[in-house]
């Protein structure tokens, strides 16, 4: 083809589009509601976190987490998200498996038990805790006898995180799976292969993303919840204050460098979670896609 | 006997896919399972394999008179092939093939170089050496399904069981690879049962056909057998093109719409319904009434390109008739459109109500 006709295809390409697209002015008017919209809400709070962590300079930044409470505020933190996470990944795997590949008794229970934690208010889950293991609690009373603290302790906030991280792994492999279907576990296991070996060898290598993407979910939840873990943490500073915790008391105390400069480290695990996501939501989508294809006719030489 | 399967019956909640069914398949057979969606072919395949397990305390399978009804799938060294061919997405063709030698138990499994080279006939064998290094996603369908034949050969099974390998396969690769198999199948003489519902495809591959219906085997026999004598109506009415001329039997006469014929079966003292049964090709046309029993008919539409002429007519007493004529025989008649025919039944199948049928 030579370069005029292309030009003329090119010209005819922009013309044509009048009839599948809105006017100018309505789509500057969407897209720059949209924009303005995300600027004020998402884009402005974001910049003033940074902006205010970093108003005492580069030093005061760094110096708020040189702090002893801060220290111990981020380590708990990463030892309920180090807990919480790997118990969910294999819950929800196993969740998942069961309720996508066989037919029992009690399914549709389970699935609807896997979302609870949605559905119940964080507080309200924190709640829960206390009135179960608190003092004054159903089990509090064996316990204090027994010398087993849960409420206002590490044991009390690794359970709030369990319980409100408990469905994001689940509830991404769930549909997964139920699109893959289960004829090629049926296949490895026809060709000898036993129930780990499937599991290993066929199941888990067509569910790694989506595995993935519901452990970054998990991640981001456990490490940034807040309602659940204050109720029953009992904001002991050093002892059981997670980071989220930790910026409401630090900022109850008029130190906003000190507070935002901890606030700047859950947003960029924020920011880190998004590129991970959207990564492994791209992967995730070909997994899913792949395991859709299957119901379809596929094409022939 | 290579597969014997016993009085097996299984339900789905309230659905009984199977009633009862008992089936045998000699060393070296290939068979075809036929039969309508929900007829219990494909539950009965995966209840031979174990994939599925009966109702308990109902039946046997036997695998070279061995009873395996209790015995778990990877034990019972079938070969299964799946319609959408299930293979494992994530590996190469190679890996696919030397999955059933690779899980074995350490000191049954083959050495590395001898999974090599077993995966490597394997592929000769289907045809496909190239594709060693692809992934399931670039093939084409009649390749993954051969792929999948291959992988299910490599455990060396002493049956092979295929659930409608061919269907979702487009019409044309549907054949070559229905004549391939049939030539492999010539080669290895591996007992084999394909679940199909395309009759065309039984016919055409299976040594012996299995024609299922609700849960019940129909009839059992050579592709010529249930073709040219079918055993119910159901299987006439399944096993190709019919006309259907309801109406009843009377002694030995029946009356069957615009048709009236000698009743070959036992004297039936009362009337009963019966339905006569005609193929397309069992049915002449000629210009005029020469004293055989048939009916007068208008031509409605000739459809003449393809081997055999398709002529579709409108009797007088308003049914509507396929014809189907060799070229040889239409060139003769000369047939046009809104002509006045009469049509001549060489072999009509009557069925009398209450089971009973005759020619």
């Amino acid at each position: 083809m030579d370069p005029s006709t292309l030009l003329i295809a090119a010209r005819s390409v922009t013309r044509r589009p009048r009839a599948t697209t809105e006017p100018l002015y309505v789509r500057v008017l969407l897209i720059g509601v949209a924009m303005v919209f995300v600027g004020l809400f998402l884009v402005v709070p974001l910049t003033a976190v940074f902006a205010e962590a970093l108003s005492g300079g580069v030093a005061a930044y760094l110096e708020s987490f040189r702090d002893v409470d801060a220290k111990a505020a981020i380590r708990l933190t990463v030892l309920a998200a180090g807990i919480a996470i790997p118990l969910n990944l294999v819950f929800g795997v196993a969740a998942s498996w069961a309720i996508a590949k066989f037919e029992f008794v009690g399914k549709s229970l389970l699935t609807a038990l896997i979302d609870l934690p949605f559905a119940v208010s964080p507080v309200i889950s924190g709640l829960i805790y206390v009135l179960l293991f608190g003092l004054h609690g159903y089990l509090g009373p064996w316990l204090a006898a027994h010398d087993i603290q849960i409420v206002f302790a590490v044991p009390g906030i690794v359970l709030a995180t369990l319980f409100v991280t408990f469905p994001f792994v689940a509830r991404e492999l769930i549909p997964l799976m139920q699109a893959q279907g289960a004829e090629e576990e049926e296949a490895a296991i026809s060709l000898g292969a036993g129930g780990w070996q499937t599991f290993f060898r066929v199941t888990l290598p067509n569910i790694k993303w989506g595995l993935l993407y519901g452990v970054i979910l998990c991640n981001a939840r456990a490490m940034g919840e807040f309602g659940a873990v204050s109720v029953i943490s009992g904001h002991i500073r050093g002892l059981t204050n997670t980071v989220p915790l930790h910026v409401e008391i630090l900022y109850n105390e008029y130190n906003f460098v000190g507070a935002f400069a901890v606030a700047s480290l859950l947003t960029l695990l924020a920011l880190v979670t998004l590129v991970l996501k959207s990564l492994a939501e791209w992967r995730f989508r070909q997994e899913l896609r792949v395991g859709r294809e299957r119901e379809e006719c596929p094409h022939e030489y | 006997m290579s597969i014997e399967v016993h009085n097996i019956s299984k339900r789905f909640g309230t659905f009984e896919a199977l009633r009862d069914v008992s089936l045998e398949v000699g060393t070296g057979e290939l068979v075809a399972l036929l039969g309508p969606s929900g007829s219990g072919k494909t539950t009965l395949l995966r209840i031979i394999a174990g994939l599925d397990a009966p109702d308990t305390g109902t039946g046997q399978v036997r695998l070279h008179d061995e009873d395996v009804t209790g015995q778990q799938a990877g034990s019972r060294r079938v070969g299964f092939v799946f319609q959408h061919y299930a293979l494992f997405r994530h590996m190469t063709v190679f890996d696919n093939i030397a999955f059933g030698l690779r899980v074995r138990p350490r000191p049954l499994r083959p050495r590395r170089s001898e999974i090599r080279a077993r995966v490597y006939a394997l592929l000769k064998l289907v045809q496909l050496e190239w594709l060693a290094d692809r992934y399931p996603g670039q093939l084409s369908g009649g390749q993954r399904q051969r792929i999948a034949l291959a992988r299910a050969l490599a455990i060396e099974p002493k049956v092979l069981l295929l659930d409608e390998p061919f269907g979702a396969l487009d019409a044309r690769t549907r054949q070559e690879l229905r004549r391939w198999l049939r030539r492999l199948h010539s080669d290895l003489r591996v007992t084999s049962v394909l679940v199909t519902h395309d009759q065309e495809e039984a016919l055409e591959v299976a040594d012996r056909v299995v024609i299922m219906n609700a849960g019940r085997i129909e009839q059992m026999g050579t592709p010529e057998e249930v073709f040219h004598r079918p055993a119910s109506e159901f299987i006439m009415n399944f096993l190709g093109h019919v006309n259907i001329f309801h109406g009843r039997v009377e002694g030995k006469k029946a009356f069957l719409g615009p048709l009236e014929i000698e009743y070959g079966g036992e004297y039936q003292s009362t009337t009963r319904p019966a339905r006569g049964l005609v193929r397309p090709h069992q049915l002449d046309i000629e210009t005029h009434a020469n004293g055989k029993p048939g009916f007068r008919a208008t031509i409605r539409h000739i459809n003449a390109a393809g081997p055999r002429v398709k002529v579709d007519l409108a009797a007088d007493t308003g049914e509507a008739v396929h014809v189907e004529l060799s070229q040889e025989r239409y060139g003769v008649l000369r047939l046009a459109m809104g002509q006045v025919v009469h049509v001549v039944p060489r072999e009509v199948n009557v069925f009398v109500d209450e089971g009973q049928n005759s020619e």
